[in-house]
C-alpha cells in the first residue's frame, strides 16, 4: 500500500529573489492542473485605525485594471485561460490566486504579475468598489453565526491582530483614492510576498518567468506594527435570532511554536471527526446543537482557540455550561483512542492534500509565512508518529485552558460559568 | 482509469471508476430517495433518516459508528435531496473493506427510540440554525411556489411541527418503501480494487431483500408566482427566483448550464458585470439544477432593501435580452473555458468523480469520463443555447423576496 505519508515522493523548491521576494513551488506531476496563490503583507492588521477596511477596499481596486487591461479584459483574460481565479483579505495578508490547467500557467502568471505591480487604481471604480465593500459589511449583519466569530476574534487577540477585514459603513465611506494609493505603496511590494505554485509545473522554466516577470519590483520596507491591548472579555449581543449563538475562545500557541502539534492534537480530540468530544457530549447524547466544533487559529507569533455553538435559545445556557466543561476538562488528558484516531486522520488529510493543487500551493505559502521553510510530508510524517499521548499531556498541564473569552448573540444574555467575568 | 460495474442479486447495484494512479479513494451508498417521495405527513423523514443512520445498527451503537468512521481517517458526511441520499467517505485504499462493511451496515440502521428522541432536537435545531442564516429558507420557499403541489416543491428538512410529530414507526414505514437494494447504488471511484468491491459488497449486502420502490415521475408543471415575505430583523433583502430548467434525462444539460454561466457565475457572467461588479447587489448568481423528468434554473440575489425593486428590474432586462438575443460567440468560449477546466479541476479528487458518477449511474445509468464531459461542453454551439432558451423560457418563473421590505412588485 502506498499509504505511509512518508513515502511519498515530493520535491520542494524555493527560491529568493533579490528585492526579497520568494517563490514557493511543488511539482505534483500526477495532476493534470496547477495552482498559484500570491501572497503580500497587505492585509487589515494595516489599515489605519480610522479606515477600517481599506486593505480590503485596495485589493477589490487592483483587480479593476491592471497593466494594459480594464477592469473588464482583466476578469475576462484570466476566465478566456480558464483560471478559477480569487482574490481574498485577512488580518495579515491579501492573496490573489487561481488554478488552472497546467498549459495555462505561463500566460496567467504576466496577468498576476501586473496585477501586483501595475493595478491603475482607477479613480473611476472607487465608488463602485466601495459600494462592494459596503454590501459586504451589511451581509454579515444577516449571518450571526458569523458575526459572534469576528466578535470573538476582536475581543481575544489585542488590536490590530484582532481585527476582521470588513471596516464599517463610516470607515468605508471615509476612505479616500490618496488612502488607497497609499496602502498600495506601503504594502504591495516583494519584501514579505510569497508566489507559491503546486501541480503540474517545470521548475526551471516558472524559476526564470517569475525571475523575469518581478525582479524589477523595487524592494520597501515595512513599518511595525503598534499593539494595543484587546477590548474587554466577555460580550452578549442582542439579536432577534430563533437560536442563541455562542463563540468561546482561550489563549494557544502559534504555529511556528514547539509545541503546537501538542497543542493542535488537543484541539483534534476536542473536534476533529465524528467521535470527538464536544460532537459526542453537545451533539450526540444530548442533542443540543446542530454545528458545534473548534479550531486552532494561529497568527505569527500568537494564537488562540476559537469554539462556536449554535442552539435554541431555551437550551442555550446548557450548551454554554456543557461546552465550557468540555473544554476544562482537557485540561485532564487525552486518552491513547483518542489520539490513535486523530493519527489517522492527520494522516488521510495530509494524503489528500497531494490531490489538489490549490491546497498544496496555499499550505506552502502558510508555512513559508509562519517558519519561512516548508515542512514536507516526511517531516511532518515524522512529527505525527513522534506525538503521544504524554508529550500532549505534558502540554496540556502546563496549558490547562483558561482566561476564557465568551461572546453570544442572540434574544437573551447567558450566565457566564464560573471562574469566567 | 477503468469503468466497472455489477448487480447483486437483489438489485444492489456497484459502480466504480477505478484510477491506480489516485492516492486515495471515496465510496458511497447513493440511494433514489428523497423529498420528492415524502407524503406531506412525514415532511422531512429523508432527512432525518439520513441522521438516524449514524446513530446505530443492530450491531453498533452510535458512538462505534462514529468511532470507527475516524479510527480509519476516513472524511465521511451524508447528504440529503429532493430526490437522492447520499452517504459516503474519502478514505486510504487500505480502509476500503472496512469502510463497505460499516457504511454496509448503516445502511440497515436500529432505528431506536431514544436515539430517534435526542437526534430529533439536532434536527430541530438545524431548522433553526437556517431559519436564522441567509435566504432563511427562500429557496425551498421558491421551490415549493414554483412547482406548486408536485412532490418536488417538497421541503427536504421538514418543519420543527412536522419533525416532532414523526414517530418512528412513521420512519421505518417510510424506509421500507425505499431502501430496497434495488434502490440503491454502491460507487466507488479513485484507487478501487473492484473485484475486492464487489466480494465486499456480496457479503455485507448480499442478503438484503428487494422489494419494489416506485417513484411518482408525473410531469411538473412552472407556476408563476410573487411572494413577498418580511423579516424585519434582516438587514439586506433576498430574492429567489425559479424559472423552467433542463431534465436530467435531457441532453439540453449542457447547453442550459452555458447559458447559466453566461448570464450568472459569480464572475465575469452579465448579472455579475451589471450588478456585482457595480457594488448594485452582494450577489447574484444563477445555477442550473436537474431532476429526473424536470429542470429548473435559479437566480438568487442579495442587496441593500433601497436596491432590490431596481436590482429585480435589472435582472429582468438581462433575461429579456438574452431571450431575446441570445449569447455571442466570445461569451459561450469564455463559458466552455470556464466550465471545462472547472471539471478537469474537480476530477482530480476522487471525492469528486465520486458525486459525478454516481449522480450520472442514478440519472441515467450511464458514465462518462472527464474526457466525455468536457467534450459535451465543447460541443454545444450557440444555436443549442438558442433552442434551450426557447424551450425553458427564463421569465416563466416564480419569485420569492424576504428582507425588511413590506412591499416590491414583479418587474413588468
Amino acid at each position: 500500500m502506498i499509504s505511509n505519508v512518508r513515502d511519498i515522493a515530493q520535491q520542494i523548491h524555493t527560491h529568493r529573489l533579490p528585492n526579497g521576494l520568494v517563490l514557493l513551488a511543488e511539482p505534483m506531476d500526477w495532476l493534470e492542473s496547477v495552482a498559484v496563490a500570491l501572497v503580500l503583507p497587505a492585509g487589515c492588521s494595516r489599515d489605519p485605525k480610522n479606515r477600517a477596511g481599506l486593505a480590503n477596499i485596495v485589493a477589490e481596486m487592483a483587480q479593476r485594471g491592471c497593466g494594459p487591461r480594464d477592469s473588464r479584459q482583466f476578469v475576462e483574460d484570466l476566465e478566456g485561460l480558464g483560471v478559477d481565479h480569487w482574490a481574498s483579505v485577512s488580518n495579515a495578508h491579501a492573496s490573489f490566486g487561481g488554478a488552472m490547467p497546467a498549459e495555462r500557467l505561463q500566460d496567467a502568471l504576466p496577468i498576476y504579475a501586473d496585477l501586483l505591480q501595475r493595478p491603475l487604481l482607477p479613480a473611476g471604480q472607487i465608488d463602485d468598489a466601495r459600494a462592494v465593500c459596503m454590501q459586504e459589511v451589511r451581509a454579515i449583519e444577516d449571518d450571526p453565526g458569523q458575526k459572534v466569530m469576528l466578535e470573538l476574534r476582536s475581543r481575544t487577540y489585542p488590536d490590530p491582530y484582532g481585527r476582521s477585514p470588513q471596516g464599517t459603513v463610516e470607515s468605508l465611506e471615509a476612505i479616500a483614492l490618496a488612502d488607497i494609493q497609499r496602502f498600495y505603496d506601503a504594502t504591495y511590494g516583494p519584501d514579505e510576498a510569497i508566489v507559491s505554485v503546486a501541480g503540474k509545473l517545470n521548475w526551471p522554466k516558472l524559476k526564470d518567468q517569475v525571475e523575469a516577470l518581478f525582479s524589477a519590483w523595487p524592494s520597501r520596507p515595512l513599518s511595525r506594527l503598534v499593539e494595543l491591548a484587546a477590548d474587554g472579555r466577555c460580550h452578549h449581543i442582542a439579536h432577534e435570532s430563533a437560536q442563541t449563538h455562542i463563540g468561546v475562545s482561550f489563549p494557544s500557541v502559534a504555529y511556528a511554536a514547539p509545541d503546537y502539534f501538542q497543542a493542535r492534537s488537543a484541539v483534534g480530540v476536542l473536534s476533529d471527526g465524528m467521535s470527538s468530544r464536544l460532537f459526542t457530549e453537545v451533539r450526540e447524547n444530548r442533542g443540543l446543537c446542530y454545528s458545534v466544533h473548534a479550531g486552532l487559529h494561529s497568527l505569527r507569533d500568537r494564537a488562540g482557540v476559537f469554539c462556536y455553538a449554535g442552539t435554541s435559545t431555551e437550551r442555550a445556557q446548557e450548551t454554554l455550561n456543557v461546552l465550557v466543561a468540555e473544554l476544562r476538562k482537557l485540561a485532564q488528558g487525552v486518552h491513547p483512542g483518542e489520539l490513535a484516531r486523530l493519527k489517522a486522520q492527520i494522516k488521510s488529510s495530509l494524503i489528500m492534500q497531494q490531490e489538489s493543487s490549490r491546497s498544496r500551493s496555499a499550505a506552502m505559502a502558510a508555512d513559508w509565512y509562519h517558519l519561512s521553510r516548508v515542512r514536507t510530508l516526511d517531516e511532518l510524517g515524522g512529527i505525527i508518529d513522534a506525538l503521544s499521548c504524554d508529550s500532549i499531556n505534558a502540554y496540556l498541564a502546563a496549558h490547562p485552558p483558561a482566561q476564557f473569552t465568551v461572546v453570544t448573540l442572540g434574544a437573551s444574555p447567558l450566565e457566564l460559568p464560573d471562574g469566567i467575568s | 482509469m477503468e469503468f466497472r460495474e455489477l448487480r447483486l442479486d437483489n438489485g444492489l447495484e456497484i459502480v466504480a471508476e477505478c484510477n491506480p494512479h489516485a492516492h486515495t479513494m471515496a465510496l458511497g451508498f447513493f440511494v433514489r430517495t428523497g423529498s420528492r417521495d415524502e407524503s406531506v405527513e412525514v415532511a422531512g423523514v429523508s432527512h432525518f433518516l439520513e441522521h438516524m443512520a449514524f446513530k446505530g445498527t443492530a450491531k453498533r451503537s452510535a458512538a462505534e459508528v462514529n468511532r470507527e468512521l475516524d479510527e480509519m481517517g476516513s472524511h465521511a458526511n451524508a447528504q440529503t435531496g429532493e430526490e437522492r441520499t447520499v452517504y459516503y467517505a474519502a478514505l486510504l485504499p487500505e480502509y476500503q473493506q472496512r469502510a463497505v462493511e460499516l457504511l454496509g451496515d448503516i445502511m440497515r440502521p436500529a432505528l431506536r427510540q431514544s436515539d430517534f428522541d435526542t437526534e430529533k432536537q439536532v434536527i430541530i435545531e438545524e431548522i433553526c440554525m437556517y431559519e436564522d442564516q441567509p435566504p432563511y429558507g427562500a429557496n425551498e420557499k421558491c421551490m415549493a411556489a414554483f412547482f406548486g403541489p408536485h412532490p418536488l416543491g417538497h421541503s427536504i428538512l421538514g418543519t420543527v411541527e412536522s419533525i416532532k410529530m414523526l414517530s418512528p414507526e412513521a420512519m421505518r414505514r417510510y424506509f421500507q418503501q425505499r431502501y430496497s437494494p434495488g434502490n440503491m447504488v454502491l460507487v466507488a471511484a479513485g484507487r478501487v480494487d473492484f473485484d475486492a468491491l464487489t466480494a465486499q459488497a456480496q457479503q455485507s449486502c448480499g442478503h438484503w431483500e428487494p422489494w419494489s420502490a416506485p417513484r411518482d415521475t408525473s410531469p411538473a408543471r412552472a407556476r408563476p408566482a410573487f411572494q413577498v415575505l418580511r423579516k424585519e430583523s434582516s438587514v439586506q433583502e433576498y430574492t429567489v427566483q425559479a424559472s423552467p430548467g433542463a431534465a436530467a434525462e435531457s441532453d439540453d444539460r449542457f447547453a442550459a448550464r452555458i447559458l447559466a454561466t453566461v448570464l450568472g457565475d459569480d464572475s465575469g457572467s452579465r448579472l455579475y458585470w451589471d450588478l456585482v461588479d457595480s457594488g448594485r447587489a452582494d450577489y447574484a448568481v444563477m445555477g442550473a439544477y436537474e431532476f429526473q423528468g424536470a429542470g429548473v434554473l435559479m437566480t438568487f440575489h442579495c442587496s441593500t432593501p433601497e436596491l432590490a425593486q431596481e436590482n429585480l428590474g435589472r435582472i429582468h432586462q438581462i433575461q429579456l435580452q438574452a431571450q431575446r438575443d441570445g449569447i455571442a460567440d466570445d461569451e459561450l468560449d469564455r463559458a466552455k473555458s470556464k466550465i471545462t477546466s472547472h471539471v478537469v479541476l474537480q476530477s482530480e479528487r476522487p471525492g469528486n468523480r465520486l458525486f459525478a458518477v454516481g449522480t450520472n449511474w442514478l440519472q441515467r445509468r450511464q458514465y462518462l469520463t472527464t474526457r466525455d464531459i468536457v467534450a459535451a461542453y465543447q460541443d454545444v454551439s450557440r444555436s443549442d443555447v438558442a433552442r434551450v432558451l426557447a424551450r425553458y423560457p427564463l421569465t416563466d418563473g416564480a419569485t420569492v423576496a424576504i428582507g425588511p421590505l413590506e412591499n416590491l412588485a414583479a418587474p413588468a
